[in-house]
């Protein structure tokens, strides 16, 4: 199950500054970790989020080990026109997730 | 002289009485609070808004456990009960509560099993397991908000039993339950202030734990830091416990899922 929490508000005006606000759940394993017999715990983590507007990129961050599990990130944009944002998160692995949501501009 | 000294005598007889109790007192009423009040704004702010709280992470994964039909019986949780919004509202704050069939108190992971075991006719879920994490947070959020009762007489025996844990020194640092949370709560035990113990957010997200974990886990976690010995999971002296800390939390609104630092 990949489950993800995305809080974008559906409706702004055009030209408002609006909050987007993800949690995807993740364990990020640091990989620094052992288990209880001394073996080390392989690291399992995030590296990387995008966020496109309409396909336009406003946003990307790059994540590492120290990061806590389930990551949180919050950012801002400028509503311009109405559209999709897609949220793509990808990590080691193979790991890739995707998320879309709808925004209507006035 | 005598009788001066008698009277002495009994002050001191009066004054140990009524100090004794005092002690070992139930916190009132209107002293009660949610450790959520000691919180930082920013963790407050992370229970508050559903889509920053990670414990709701589990509650969605709980809603699609609740509907999918598992077991020999092929049912699912929403066969019998429905939907859980209207039949599960308020059932995680009467929750650990009196089974006539075992004559003891179980709690909402119990009984979630149970449920499995006898009625789904599928394999109970590993204690303290994502799964049985993720229905009791769903089941419990469905109670959000509403005040914890505990009326039931018939937990009366197990309420003493959870009481005369909470009060028993223990462990290699020789510590009560009650002597932080009853005695000492509100003062600072290393860097953090110690809260009363009231279990108003279970099963609750732990940012040291990174993860969400039940009551008993929690209850662990503080007899290691006493270096007690602590007890398996779904041990009767744990749902004692939660027995007695609930009616101790009484009257409390119900957080589920919390969120703590």
């Amino acid at each position: 199950m990949a489950r993800a929490l995305i809080n974008v508000p559906p409706k702004a005006k055009r030209g408002e500054v609006i909050a987007i606000k993800t949690l995807i759940a993740h364990v990020m394993e640091s990989g620094f970790r052992h288990t209880n017999t001394g073996v080390a715990i392989p690291r399992d983590i995030i590296t990387g989020f995008v966020a496109t507007y309409n396909g336009e990129e406003i946003f990307r961050a790059d994540l590492y080990p120290a990061i806590a599990a389930n990551p949180f990130l919050t950012f801002h944009t400028v509503a311009t026109e109405s559209g999709t944002i897609e949220f793509k998160w990808t990590g080691d692995n193979g790991y890739s997730a995707t998320e879309q949501v709808k925004i209507t501009v006035e | 002289m005598v009788a001066a000294a008698v009277a002495v005598a009994t002050v001191i007889a009066v004054a140990f009485s009524a100090a004794a109790p005092v002690l070992t007192a139930d916190i009132p009423r209107e002293k009660r609070r949610s450790t959520y009040e000691q919180m930082s704004p920013a963790t407050k702010a992370m229970q508050d808004e559903d889509t920053a709280n990670p414990g709701m992470l589990w509650v969605l994964d709980g809603e699609a456990l609740w509907r999918a039909k598992v077991g020999a019986a092929g049912r699912a949780c929403t066969d019998c009960h429905g939907e859980a919004p209207q039949s599960m509202k308020g059932v995680a704050a009467r929750y650990p509560a009196y089974d006539a069939k075992r004559a003891a108190p179980v709690n909402l992971e119990g009984r979630i099993n149970l449920c499995r075991v006898e009625r789904q006719q599928a394999p109970a879920f590993p204690l303290e397991g994502k799964d049985l994490l993720a229905l009791t947070a769903y089941i419990a959020r469905q109670s959000r908000g509403l005040p914890i009762e505990s009326s039931d007489k018939r937990l009366e025996p197990f309420i003493a039993a959870g009481r005369a844990i909470f009060q028993r020194r223990q462990g290699q640092l020789n510590l009560a339950c009650s002597q932080c949370h009853d005695d000492n709560w509100g003062q600072k035990l290393a860097g953090i202030t110690m809260p009363q113990g009231h279990p108003t957010g279970y099963p609750l997200y732990r940012l040291e734990w990174q993860t969400l974990g039940s009551l008993q886990r929690r209850l662990r976690n503080c007899l290691i830091g006493m270096r007690a010995e602590s007890h398996a999971y779904g041990a009767p002296e744990y749902v004692a416990l939660e027995t007695f800390l609930m009616w101790r939390a009484r009257g409390m609104p119900l957080e589920s899922p919390a969120v703590r630092p």
